[in-house]
């Protein structure tokens, strides 16, 4: 793994996996929603995902696809990182770009919440805008072509890239049957689809009965404009098959969803989180007894702008319509 | 009769309406309701008599496709979401 001996520069040879800050990714906290629980028979646990480094659970796979991308030869030496985000993969590679000597090139649709953009900026990154009205598909259309046109780019691709749910089955499922070793149901939002189709595998495989829950987020008028449905797109990394049930969630109940972490067990979550637990409750309603893990996939620091837990929910919601926030 | 809400990608089809509504049990019988009253619905929502991978359905928010698929049942006060297939949020 040569190509991975930047780190320190040529007198330490370290490999990014040896590398303190990216070392420090994974093994992230559990703990368990005793208030928001629903029945003394349905135990709920929450694994904290933003104890990753950069707050949240893209930098398992931002270093996953990195460190294979150098182990095969795929990422040269300095050659620029481009990839399409929403903002969290984005900022993860971004750290990994920062860490390893890489300029990164993160596209992103231009109306997500600003605390992205002045993180990718922060970590060095260059931010190339898509059309909010397209949501992540236009954001992966756009970096598509961009990669397209110029060969000294290298696109680790986290809607394509086989790392992405390996690392989930490597690391995250292991984790949480460790954590929690009754899990009967999984919930996660689903984004990629990377991380329920690992942890989901991992789970199935280890233990039987596990069922795999996706919430998505039901998208707002402003931001389903796709320009024919010839643009619609299901990634590769998703492994239809893992999931058991999929669920849209609302702006609305995502935001309810947050306010109930943050007031009923004081965890400061993000929307995709509120979103996992209205799901979860959901699922719940139709068992008896069991325990569920919901993997909250990031923390609210970069929601702070939108006042997501102190202005009035429909107000919120309202303006959340024209906006890719999870 | 169920609502069904229809995305903007496929609102020329139905005559610009953001929600309609249609009769049916299921799905099959709400989509076919559809189908005959606006029959271009059926070229961009199917393939080979099938739903496009590219159309997912949701009755009451959740996936038919983890249901029953087609022969899910519809109530008359159940909302119907019809969406192109789209790369989620957090990613």
């Amino acid at each position: 793994m040569a190509s991975a001996s930047r780190l320190g520069g040529a007198a330490t040879r370290v490999v990014p996996s040896m590398d303190a800050v990216t070392a420090s990714i994974g093994h992230t906290p559990v703990v368990e929603l005793r208030r928001i629980a629903p029945s003394p028979t349905i135990r709920l646990f929450a694994k904290l995902e933003w104890a990753n480094p950069t707050g949240s659970v893209k930098d398992r796979i931002a270093h996953a696809m990195i460190a294979d991308a150098l182990a095969s030869g795929a990422l040269r030496d300095r050659q620029t990182i481009i990839e399409p985000s929403s903002g969290n993969t984005g900022i993860s590679l971004a750290l990994i770009g920062a860490r390893l000597g890489h300029p990164v090139r993160i596209v992103m649709p231009d109306n997500t919440t600003p605390e992205r953009t002045r993180l990718l900026l922060a970590f060095g990154a260059e931010i190339v805008y898509s059309p909010g009205a397209e949501g992540s598909n236009g954001a992966i259309r756009l970096a598509q072509e961009l990669a397209a046109a110029d060969p000294d780019l290298y696109m680790p691709f986290q809607y394509g890239n086989a790392a992405n749910p390996r690392v989930h089955e490597e690391t995250t499922g292991p984790e949480i049957l460790e954590q929690v070793p009754d899990v009967d149901v999984f919930v996660a939002g689903l984004g990629t689809g990377g991380t329920l189709t690992g942890v989901g595998r991992y789970l199935k495989r280890e233990r039987d009965g596990v069922r795999v829950i996706g919430a998505e987020p039901l998208p707002g008028e402003l931001v389903s404009g796709l320009r024919s449905l010839d643009d619609g797109f299901v990634p590769p990394v998703l492994d239809a098959t893992v999931l058991d049930d999929r669920f849209l969630v609302s702006n609305h109940d995502a935001v309810i969803g947050v306010r109930r972490l943050m007031h009923e067990e004081g965890l400061f979550a993000g929307l995709s989180s509120g979103a996992v637990l209205s799901v979860a409750l959901r699922v719940a309603a139709e068992m008896k007894q069991g325990a569920m893990v919901l993997l909250l996939a990031d923390g609210g620091w970069k929601y702070l702008s939108t006042d997501l837990w102190t202005r009035d929910v429909d107000e919120i919601s309202d303006d959340f319509e024209g906006s890719v926030l999870w | 009769m169920s609502s069904v809400r229809i995305p903007p990608v496929l609102r020329d089809a139905v005559g610009g309406s953001r929600s309609v509504a249609a009769s049916g049990a299921t799905v099959a019988e709400v989509l076919g309701d559809l189908f005959r009253r606006f029959p271009a619905l059926r070229d961009r929502v199917t393939e080979g008599g099938e739903l496009s991978r590219f159309v997912n359905v949701y009755v009451n928010d959740r996936d038919v496709r983890y249901r029953d698929g087609l022969e899910t049942p519809v109530g008359d006060s159940d909302t119907v979401i019809l969406l192109p297939a789209m790369a989620g949020g957090s990613s």
